[in-house]
């Protein structure tokens, strides 16, 4: 299940697509509902803690990802939290006054499965490419030796535990 | 690269004329005789596209003789591919987390007695997805 991505030339804009193997429904609540996000948007190698999280319209979040290393955080405000629009802004509290527009789509593809659309919005190109530069590569530079772990760990799955 | 300098590579490359005037350059020099040959366009045009990349560092000119010839410069590409390769990690690494969670929750779903199974597919399909899909990842 390959993550496509499309930056196009000269626009602020970055777009994601990703299949996910799970009905629509539960997409939504993994990204709405607090226990829930805390499980997957951080990197692996940080904890991720919520300050706040009000998942509807108006509603404020404030999160952090950290580790004895340092710790990152990030805030923005909900707009819409519809399984069809999730639309919030974003700010990395490192680089402030940097606002962007992060929308979710989360599509129903049929047999259980979802399609997870992200279009995101930034104030510049140059801000497009400044938040990669920036904020995104935090934690990111042993990614892919995260994946490998990640990959070991299902191929020797501990089991459900309920 | 500073982030300018990506925005004027990303530009340089949104132009298909302009990629295929790089694909060609990976295999040699080319004067701009050479290089405006197998395309529908005039010499100016393509000399025009040849000032966009090298405004962008992604091709060199010399002068030998009267002909000059554009050279295939390859930092710039590369570091326009690690740039997107950064973001893409980025969120494999989050959606991967995803991916278990979501797996995770609905067998947690299934295994509850209480809660009276739905004769959906998703369980089904989730092992087999697994299988076949994070193995390659």
């Amino acid at each position: 299940m390959k993550l496509r991505i499309n930056a196009p030339a000269g626009t602020p804009f970055i777009d994601t697509e990703r299949e996910f193997d799970a009905p629509r429904e539960l997409v939504h609540r993994a990204f709405l509902e607090p226990e829930l996000i805390v499980q997957w948007l951080g990197p692996r190698k940080y904890r991720m803690t919520l300050d706040k999280w009000d998942a509807r319209p108006g509603g404020e979040y404030r999160y952090v990802h950290g580790n004895d290393e340092g710790q990152f955080a990030f805030h923005g405000v909900f707009h819409s939290t519809d399984v069809d629009n999730i639309v919030q802004t974003f700010e990395f509290e490192a680089w402030p006054g940097h606002v962007s527009l992060e929308q979710i789509v989360i599509e129903d593809i049929g047999s259980g499965r979802s399609r997870v659309r992200g279009h995101s919005v930034y104030q510049s190109v140059a801000d497009r490419d400044g938040m990669v530069e920036s904020g995104m590569s935090e934690g990111m530079d042993d990614g892919y030796n995260r994946l490998e772990e990640l990959l070991a760990r299902l191929a020797h799955p501990v089991g459900a535990t309920s | 690269m500073n982030v300018d300098q990506l925005s004027t590579v990303f530009g340089a490359l949104a132009d298909p004329t302009r990629r295929a005037i790089l694909a060609r350059l990976a295999d040699g020099d080319l004067a701009v005789r050479d290089l405006a040959a197998p395309f529908p366009m005039s010499q100016p045009a393509i000399s025009r596209h040849l000032k966009v990349l090298e405004g962008a560092g992604l091709i060199s000119r010399s002068r030998r003789a009267t002909v000059r010839l554009s050279h295939l410069e390859a930092a710039p590409l590369r570091d326009a591919t690690s740039w997107l390769a950064r973001y893409q990690a980025y969120w494999e690494e989050r959606y991967d987390q995803l991916d278990e969670l979501l797996a995770r929750l609905q067998r947690e779903a299934t295994a509850t007695p209480a809660q009276q199974p739905t004769p959906s597919k998703a369980p089904k399909s989730k092992k087999r997805k697994k299988q076949r899909g994070r193995n390659r990842s």
